[in-house]
């Protein structure tokens, strides 16, 4: 029985604490209901329908900025300052107020509680504020672009001094309004992130132990503990840089000239500001890559019919992954000026991290070694996220060693990084996940067919645009710039692979369109997807009703007897055990036979 | 452990036991409440915002190349026609140091249900918050007054006067915060709402004694992070 039964077994002791249900609130009116909501799951599906909008402007921007380098002086309409606002506000967009807010306001909101054998979060009404706060970040933001001079276009990075001088385009309105955004999107995700740390250590059902839970909720606490301790950096940071451009004070402004005039600022340190940001900015990847490895392993085990390979090491793998990643940030400072004894010390700790990494990918391939694959829309791109973080990860152990980053700093390369990193790794893991629990949110299956064209021309596409780029950044071509020109060293035929990429750029672009218009319609046309479509064990397929309804579990709360990967009993009925059904009843479950153990786990 | 209780988890001793109680099911934290979970967690994200301006201040403070103002006759207060240094500062933090006092023997009146004496105290630790905010913007006026500004002052670095302003604000709105709540729960446990556990007007949730110590728990934080600013402010 090693596959059915969890690493630990032991009694389920009597619950210590009672039932909350009498203490939720029970909303009385439509506004209450569907509004201003403290359910989590309305307040995760808000999350993430406003991430996805705004994300939507994101991919926009990248599609004008794309037109420009791939057809440069064709669109008169986009000036070299449009160019520089549009690449500052994708970045931000994507990384902070789609992929942050989406992984943890949305995916954690939904799964936390439910995962976890919870009525809700513990603190309901301050979840609610917390998407009320996101929401006038993203609405501040929003604002940005149409105060005088528009939105910053510092880059995403906002390195002072440049970020606030007047020659830099949103020196006006728009650097004060992402800055103000910006503390709002902390403060919000503050009430909210403090929500789903408490619940996961406090609010679990009874036989839900930690090495219980799935390694999503894992991939979730972590990045959220991440989120709390990294953002108060930003946050100060936003704050000295707001003064700075709002009273002139000198936190990061020297003596400096402009049109020259000699400002007032005089004394203050840009380093300070660069590493406040990154020691937010590093682990602001992990805060969106490890939500992403926990939901893969889950959605591989699921559709692999098979555990998870080494559950503990997964655990362990993604708490070192987190704490590595708080002393690593000044590899993104190595061109900034730095003592090289502290370039060789981060370069260490840069490289150090590959280890787990490493490992976690070991595993999700033993995972699937003679699994049962089936290969479903979220096994597609499960499998699609694996071999991109591969890809990512390893142009990563170029960047991370001084010698070779110091050349390669501010090329096209590190664009082609980071992007198959954290921007298509992750978002393979979200649409994945979208595939696999929009059946759980709505009861209807998303489309099949429409998902597989999503899916291969996503995929695939990525790759198209992106292992070019890496070429193009190896020859020495600069990232943010809005033209190239003429050069000695870049040869005339970049030129052509830039428009080939463009091109690409939009057919990817429609791909994720038509992926919102099955999003749409299958809430309405989608086949009628039952209970639990994917015969997974986790709690929130176990619910009474499916959506769950608000309480989640009905009159009683599910108590948890295994670990939530008892898949792949061979020659069974049911080829899998819910982690909630008790031990007697295993046997009925599967089909009278008492099932082989393959002797692993 | 003398008897155990019907399903009670018997706890093995030492490191053991910790591990046993973090990874037990329910809660990783046993007879820990949510409320006061989520303030220490809240704290240690403080914790980081304050460390964060701390160290700014210092790198700022190291980074200038104009001379550092003289703090020990900035900060001096003429009394009696003689100017002493810290005086003000000194009667600042040992009332916030006092406050801290009172508002223990808050929690303990109000863990006995001893309402009248818990009011009394969280009042007292209330009035001696705003004292302390009050004497903060009588320095903040002083220092105004002798030409101190966030972007300049006539004494030496720019920096001075932004990371004060910066700094002291930061923490002064955490005690004008802590004031309001000092007095928002004072006023419900005068109505006696632990007691009947009458449910909160936004939240809905049941008040129970507890918030007493939670709120506690972030006045000793916001104490202790003043004896930090004290000591990098006012002693360097």
């Amino acid at each position: 029985m090693a596959i059915v039964d969890s690493p630990v077994v032991q009694d389920i002791p009597a619950a210590e604490v009672p039932d909350p249900n009498e203490d939720l609130y029970h909303a009385k009116s439509w506004v209450t209901k569907y509004l201003f909501c403290q359910d989590a799951k309305v307040i995760a599906i808000q999350y993430s329908c406003t991430a996805l909008g705004i994300g939507l402007l994101g991919l926009v921007l990248s599609w004008v900025m794309r037109l420009q380098l791939g057809f440069p002086e064709v669109f008169s309409f986009i000036e070299p300052a449009h160019y520089y606002q549009f690449i500052t506000m994708h970045g931000m967009i994507m990384v902070i107020y789609l992929l942050t807010a989406l992984f943890l306001g949305g995916f954690g909101n939904y799964l936390i509680p439910l995962m976890l054998g919870a009525r809700d979060m513990v603190f309901p009404y301050v979840n609610m504020l917390s998407y009320w706060v996101y929401l006038l970040a993203v609405l501040v933001l929003i604002a940005s672009f149409f105060v005088p001079g528009g939105p910053t276009g510092a880059g995403w990075t906002l390195y002072p001094p440049q970020a606030i001088l007047s020659g830099t385009p949103g020196s006006d309105g728009g650097i004060i309004l992402m800055l103000v955004s910006l503390s709002l999107f902390i403060v919000g995700f503050t009430m909210g992130g403090l929500n789903y740390v408490v619940t996961v250590l406090q609010a679990r059902t009874r036989g839900m132990t930690l090495m219980r839970m799935p390694l999503t909720i894992w991939g979730i606490f972590t990045a959220t503990v991440h989120a709390l301790l990294a953002f108060p950096a930003l946050f100060v940071g936003a704050i000295m840089m707001t003064l700075d451009r709002l009273l002139e004070t000198s936190f990061f402004m020297p003596v400096i000239s402009e049109m020259g005039e000699i400002l007032s600022y005089e004394g203050g340190s840009p380093l300070l500001f660069q590493h406040l940001f990154w020691f937010f900015g590093h682990p602001e990847v992990y805060i969106v890559a490890l939500p992403a490895f926990g939901i893969v392993s889950d959605l591989l085990s699921v559709h692999a019919r098979r555990h998870v390979f080494g559950y503990r090491m997964m655990v362990w793998a993604i708490v070192i992954i987190g704490a590595l990643s708080f002393i690593v940030w000044a590899h993104h400072m190595y061109v900034s000026g730095m003592n090289p004894w502290f370039g060789f010390f981060f370069a260490t700790t840069t490289l150090i991290i590959a280890v787990p990494t490493a490992l976690k990918v070991y595993n999700w391939t033993l995972t699937l070694w003679r699994a049962n694959i089936r290969l479903t829309l979220p096994m597609l791109f499960g499998l699609a996220f694996i071999i991109t973080f591969v890809n990512g990860g390893i142009t990563g152990l170029f960047l991370g060693n001084v010698a070779i980053d110091v050349p390669l700093s501010d090329t096209l390369f590190v664009v082609a990084h980071f992007h198959m990193v954290m921007g298509i790794a992750p978002i393979l893991v979200v649409f994945g996940a979208i595939y696999h629990w929009y059946p759980l949110m709505t009861g209807r299956m998303l489309d099949e067919g429409l998902g597989k064209f999503h899916f291969w021309v996503t995929f695939l596409g990525s790759y198209i645009i992106y292992l070019p780029m890496h070429y193009l950044g190896f020859i020495g071509v600069p990232r943010r710039y809005f033209e190239m020109g003429e050069t000695t060293f870049i040869p005339e035929s970049a030129q052509d692979l830039n428009a080939f990429m463009t091109i690409v750029t939009l057919i990817v672009g429609f791909a994720q369109l038509v992926f919102l218009y099955n999003l749409i319609t299958s809430r309405k046309n989608g086949v009628e997807a039952g209970p639990n479509p994917w015969k997974a064990t986790s709690l929130e397929w176990q619910t009474a009703k499916t959506p769950p309804e608000h309480g989640n579990f009905g009159k009683t709360l599910p108590v948890v007897y295994r670990w939530a990967y008892a898949y792949g009993l061979p020659n069974a009925a049911q080829d899998f055990v819910p982690q909630n059904l008790p031990p007697e009843l295993v046997a009925t479950h599967v089909g009278n036979q008492v099932p082989d153990t393959d002797g692993e786990s | 452990m003398s008897e155990s209780t019907p399903g009670a988890i018997m706890r093995p001793d030492g490191v053991e036991g910790v591990i046993a109680d973090w990874s037990s099911d329910q809660r990783a934290f046993k007879k820990v409440p949510w409320g006061k979970a989520m303030m220490w967690i809240f704290l240690l994200s403080d914790t980081f915002i304050f460390g964060c301006f701390l160290l700014s201040y210092m790198t700022v403070r190291m980074s200038t190349t104009v001379p550092w103002p003289p703090v020990s006759d900035i900060f001096a207060l003429s009394l009696g026609g003689e100017p002493i240094p810290l005086i003000l500062i000194a009667i600042m933090t040992f009332v916030l140091i006092t406050s801290s006092g009172t508002m223990v023997l808050a929690v303990n009146y109000g863990y006995r249900r001893d309402r009248a004496k818990t009011v009394l105290y969280l009042i007292i630790t209330a009035i001696f918050g705003a004292t302390f905010v009050g004497m903060q913007a009588f320095e903040w006026t002083k220092l105004i007054m002798d030409g101190v500004r966030p972007w300049g002052n006539p004494f030496g670095a720019a920096q001075f006067g932004s990371s004060f302003f910066m700094i002291t604000g930061f923490h002064g709105f955490h005690v004008s915060v802590g004031v309001l709540f000092l007095i928002l729960i004072a006023r419900k446990v005068w109505k006696g709402e632990f007691d009947n556990e009458t449910r909160g007007f936004f939240t809905s949730q049941k008040g129970r004694y507890e918030i007493v110590e939670t709120l506690g728990l972030y006045w000793h934080f916001v104490d202790l992070v003043w004896v930090f600013i004290f000591a990098f402010f006012y002693l360097w």
